[in-house]
């Protein structure tokens, strides 16, 4: 089960925004914090209010690492592993992501 | 042991306050406490009395906190005038026939205003000035007058003046003495005061002795004749000639009173009848009483404790006064006339700026007397603290008149040169030590320090000195006064601005490398966005900044719960063509959006993906609408009533000012969301005054209301100015909305701004109005680039393709978001709960 799929082009999303991808059934949420070649992959759906908005949050950095707000609550979700920093009882999933010729790829 | 009986006469402003003192210190399971209050309502605030006019409501004057006299069981006796006291037995009757039993009895009967004898003076059209009644009855009947005159040119005299000229009428005011405010001013300083007071257009008239007011004039209701044998026509007149202890109940029940009028008491606030002590205007110690509420205050502490058996003495009052009448600042502090045998004067005189100064020092030189301050009272807290605590006076007294460009020594006093025993806030007797304590407990804030200490809730007039004392103490304790916008920029959001401005930063990035750390947060990016946008009126969804928008900005629409959007054109001053409706109710209809007025008089449409936005806002701007910017940090509408076009009583055209605003200030972004309110007359059908920004018509012009707010937080909007005509209100709110831009905090509405900003609503008459610091025209100009480069931001995303790309939910495909599920409700359709949704997705929530 263990495969990379394709998601897009890396020059499609704009440096320090998240877009969503549809991999295998899953809604993913997919980061570009800067316009470097390092990408992040979490599930889109916010664990608090429920609706697939992740991916239209805003990267932010708190204690050293890179985290999404919640477009809803402003809640933060760690773009490594999917921690709310709000509230350590929940999280969503993280999937690993990679930049390979071009193309972002994630791994569920 | 049966409970001592507690007694109080009169519930105004000294008699609430003994009664929160005695709540404090007493055990009050011993004591039952009962009040007379004669007025119609619980003890406001008198002080304040004016301010009525401007916010017509008596809870806001209220000094009692709600529920306070029902907690402590205090039986207050509203509408209930005490008409007899009976010593032997000890019980009073009042009016209603009720006798109440005291073993102690306090009197705070206040004063009364005293009208002189004049022919005439019982008319309808006479009036007094001390309580709300008065000025309901006053207000009434300005409004079907052209004029009034004010008798009596003294302190309170020029307050009613400047109350009855914010009333529209023209005001004239009569003075018996050869000069204004002779109590409290010297002659040059009286005579400063007038020529100011007239260049605001209030006729004064020295000099003159009233003989007779006679019904009937060629252009007014009534004439008054002086005994120079001149008159002058008025419709009313309001008397402010003195005021005289009520003293009435004492003299009934033989208790001794003061030649001058008064309840004598002693320095335990005792009366000759040692169970019955006297506390407030009504009281007079040595043969004086006073006519402020600052000695009120004390004499009430000292009765409560006299009354708990602990030691404390009335020891005379400070008569020190600082304020502004009719605009004008005016300062007297002891000594002001020089009577002290052998005392010198220093006198400084600006006839260019209207400003007059001077001091009384005691013959060697050392020791501050008295001062008096005309059109400048900026010195007036240092000049009160020499006085008050016997500082020695520096080498050369006059440098603390002059101004700074004379070689006046700058930074005042310091606070670091009063002693710690100097009392700051003489309303509540709080002293520079209490302060400090309080500091040095955590309360770090001006608004924390009022709380704790009661400083500052008084009149008002010390708040810059706690201020000056809370930082200086922090200071000391290495506290460093933050307003950091985030970790990652050790600046303001105002200075922030600042730096944008002055050094042309067109990206995030660029401000972070230059001043920031890191990689910045969901603080200081939309933040920083939105003072880019301010200032260089870039396109929001320019690629260099789309990472800094909050969702909402980047969509261009407010996202709702189940992250579905709302659609929401402008209808400038909520005005809308049926085909604008039509075009509307098809593209609500096409995409199945749930439709509902919003508060903002126009249609908002619910429900549309993400996905769906750039065809529903193409249809509607081939119909003519624009974004109505609903999801953005800016102004968002100008709710209008529909004013003198078809309204009968309207009296200028609110709607078409309101369009022309809306249009004029849309797409600028602002600290935070602002609203309008335009008003066709006075009944203010557009609710303005609960707005960022309040216009309400006048029969000459517009008054000028801002920083209110409905909401979570209302706050009745301020009077900037009135009576503008349209040219001058546009120039004003120019420089307003610029001004608010400039200098706001973060996320800060206007109404806090205001709160924040020191020196309050005169502060910002003096920059929007005066000019005071010279910025008005770089405002102007600001405002006039950002109207130029204003943009339907639809407009432009929809000829945008690469931006229309990211419309789409899925970056990889073309499906809509199978988790957005509607429910039908009353004909229409809501987002469903999450156990209405399609179980599978349930299930599948499950993992998550
Ligand atoms: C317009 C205006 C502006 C002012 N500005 C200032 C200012 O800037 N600074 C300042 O220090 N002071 C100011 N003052 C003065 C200040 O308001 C008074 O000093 C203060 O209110 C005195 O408080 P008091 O309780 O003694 O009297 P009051 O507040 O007058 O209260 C007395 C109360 O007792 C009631 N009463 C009287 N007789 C009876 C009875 N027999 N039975 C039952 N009730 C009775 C009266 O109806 C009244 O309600 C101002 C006053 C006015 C009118
Ligand atoms: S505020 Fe005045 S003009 Fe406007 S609708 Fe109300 S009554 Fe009419």
């Amino acid at each position: 089960m263990s495969s990379w799929i394709k998601v897009c082009e890396l020059k499609n999303i704009y440096p320090a925004t998240g877009v969503c991808a549809l991999v295998d059934g899953k809604q993913v949420a997919v980061f570009r914090p800067s316009d470097e070649e390092q990408v992040y992959a979490i599930n889109n759906m916010d664990p608090f209010a429920r609706a697939n908005v992740l991916s239209r949050g805003l990267i932010c950095q708190h204690q050293e690492q890179l985290w999404v707000a919640s477009p809803l609550k402003k809640q933060r979700f760690n773009l490594l592993d999917g921690s709310c920093l709000e509230n350590s009882e929940v999280s969503v999933e993280a999937y690993k992501a990679r930049v390979s010729d071009g193309f972002v790829e994630v791994h569920l | 042991m049966s409970k001592q009986k507690l007694v109080i006469i009169g519930n105004g402003m000294v008699g609430h306050r003994f009664i929160e003192d005695f709540v404090e210190k007493a055990d009050l399971d011993k004591f039952e406490i009962t009040a007379f209050c004669e007025e119609p309502r619980v003890a406001y605030d008198r002080v304040h009395l004016s301010s009525y006019f401007s916010h017509h409501t008596a809870d806001e004057l209220s000094l009692v906190k709600e529920g306070f006299y029902e907690k402590h069981n205090i039986n207050v006796l509203i509408g209930e005038r005490a008409l007899t006291i009976n010593r032997q037995e000890k019980v009073i009757h009042s009016q209603t026939g009720r006798a109440v039993y005291y073993d102690k009895l306090v009197m705070a009967t206040g004063s009364y205003p005293w009208v002189p004898d004049i022919k005439g003076n019982e008319s309808k059209d006479c009036f007094v000035y001390r309580t709300i009644e008065d000025l309901n009855a006053i207000e009434a009947t300005a409004r079907r007058s052209k004029n009034g005159v004010v008798v009596g040119g003294g302190l309170l005299g020029l307050e009613a003046a400047g109350a009855l000229k914010a009333l529209g009428v023209e005001t004239h005011v009569i003075e018996f003495a050869p000069v204004l405010m002779a109590e409290q001013l010297d002659q040059q300083g009286g005579q400063m005061l007038r020529r100011k007071i007239e260049s605001i257009g209030v006729n004064v008239h020295t000099g003159k002795n009233t003989k007779e007011i006679i019904v009937g004039g060629e252009k007014s209701r009534n004439t008054m004749k002086f005994a120079d044998g001149s008159e002058l026509e008025v419709d009313f007149i309001v008397f402010s000639t003195g005021i005289r202890p009520q003293d009435k109940l004492a003299k009934q029940c033989g208790l001794a009173t003061a030649r001058r009028g008064g309840i004598s008491i002693n320095n335990q606030c005792e009366t000759s009848d040692p169970d019955i002590y006297a506390i407030g205007e009504c009281a007079s110690w040595n043969e004086k009483f006073f006519g402020l509420v600052a000695p009120g205050y004390n004499m009430a502490k000292v009765a409560v404790d006299n009354i708990l058996g602990r030691d404390n003495e009335f020891s005379g009052a400070d008569m020190s006064a600082k304020l502004k009448l009719l605009g004008v600042d005016v300062g007297s502090i002891g000594d002001a006339n020089g009577r002290t045998p052998d005392c010198k004067s220093y006198v400084y005189l600006d006839e260019n700026s209207s400003v007059y100064k001077r001091i009384i020092v005691s013959q060697d030189g050392k020791r501050l007397l008295g001062a008096v301050l005309v059109g400048d009272t900026e010195s007036y807290s240092d000049l009160l603290q020499y006085t008050l605590n016997d500082i020695e006076l520096p080498k050369h007294p006059d440098s603390l008149i002059l101004p700074a460009h004379a070689g006046a020594k700058t930074g005042g006093l310091g606070v670091d040169a009063l002693p710690e025993t100097a009392q700051v806030c003489s309303c509540f007797d709080v002293k520079k030590s209490d302060i400090a304590d309080a500091v040095a407990a955590g309360h770090t804030t001006i608004g924390a320090v009022k709380m704790e200490t009661g400083a500052g809730t008084g009149c008002g007039g010390c708040v810059p000195l706690i201020t000056q004392v809370l930082n200086a103490e922090l200071a000391k304790q290495g506290v460093e006064v933050k307003n950091h916008l985030c970790e990652h920029f050790e600046y303001s959001r105002q200075e922030l601005f600042h730096l944008i401005r002055i050094e042309g930063i067109k990206t995030f990035k660029e401000l972070l490398e230059k001043y920031g750390k890191g990689y910045g947060c969901e603080v200081c990016k939309p933040t920083v966005g939105s003072i880019l946008a301010s200032c260089w009126s870039d396109y929001i969804l320019s690629s260099d900044n789309n990472g800094l928008q909050d969702t909402n900005d980047i969509f261009l629409g407010n996202m709702q719960k189940d992250g579905t959007y709302s659609v929401i054109p402008r209808m400038a001053g909520g005005e809308v063509t049926p085909k604008g409706l039509a075009a509307v109710a098809k593209v609500a209809e096409q995409y199945e959006l749930y439709t509902k007025i919003t508060g903002a008089q126009r249609i908002g449409l619910f429900g549309a993906h993400k996905s769906d936005l750039p065809d529903i806002w193409s249809q509607l701007i081939e119909a003519g609408f624009e974004t109505g910017q609903a999801y953005a940090k800016a102004l968002r509408m100008v709710k209008t009533c529909v004013g003198s076009t078809w309204c009968r009583f309207g009296v200028q055209d609110s709607v078409g000012l309101g369009v022309e605003l809306e249009n004029r200030y849309k797409g600028l972004r602002t600290p935070h969301k602002m609203k309008f309110g335009v008003s066709g007359c006075t009944r203010e059908c557009a609710e303005a005054q609960g707005k960022d920004v309040g216009i309400i018509a006048t029969d000459s012009g517009w008054n000028l209301y801002v920083c209110g707010n409905g909401g979570m937080k209302p706050q009745h909007a301020e009077l900037l100015a009135s009576d503008l005509d349209k040219q001058t209100l546009v120039k004003y709110l120019d420089r307003f909305m610029m001004f608010y831009v400039r200098t706001a905090d973060k996320l800060t509405r206007t109404s806090v701004w205001l709160q924040n900003l020191s020196g309050g609503i005169d502060y910002l008459k003096e920059v929007i109005v005066d000019n005071k610091l010279g910025i008005n025209e770089q405002l102007e100009k600001e405002m006039a680039q950002s109207i130029a480069d204003y943009q339907c931001e639809w407009t432009a995303t929809l000829s945008d393709q690469e931006q229309l790309q990211r419309f789409a939910h899925f970056i990889n495909s073309d499906q809509q978001d199978d988790n957005v599920v509607f429910t039908p409700e009353r004909e229409q359709k809501r987002p469903a709960f999450i156990e209405e949704k399609a179980p599978t997705y349930n299930i599948s929530l499950e993992e998550v």
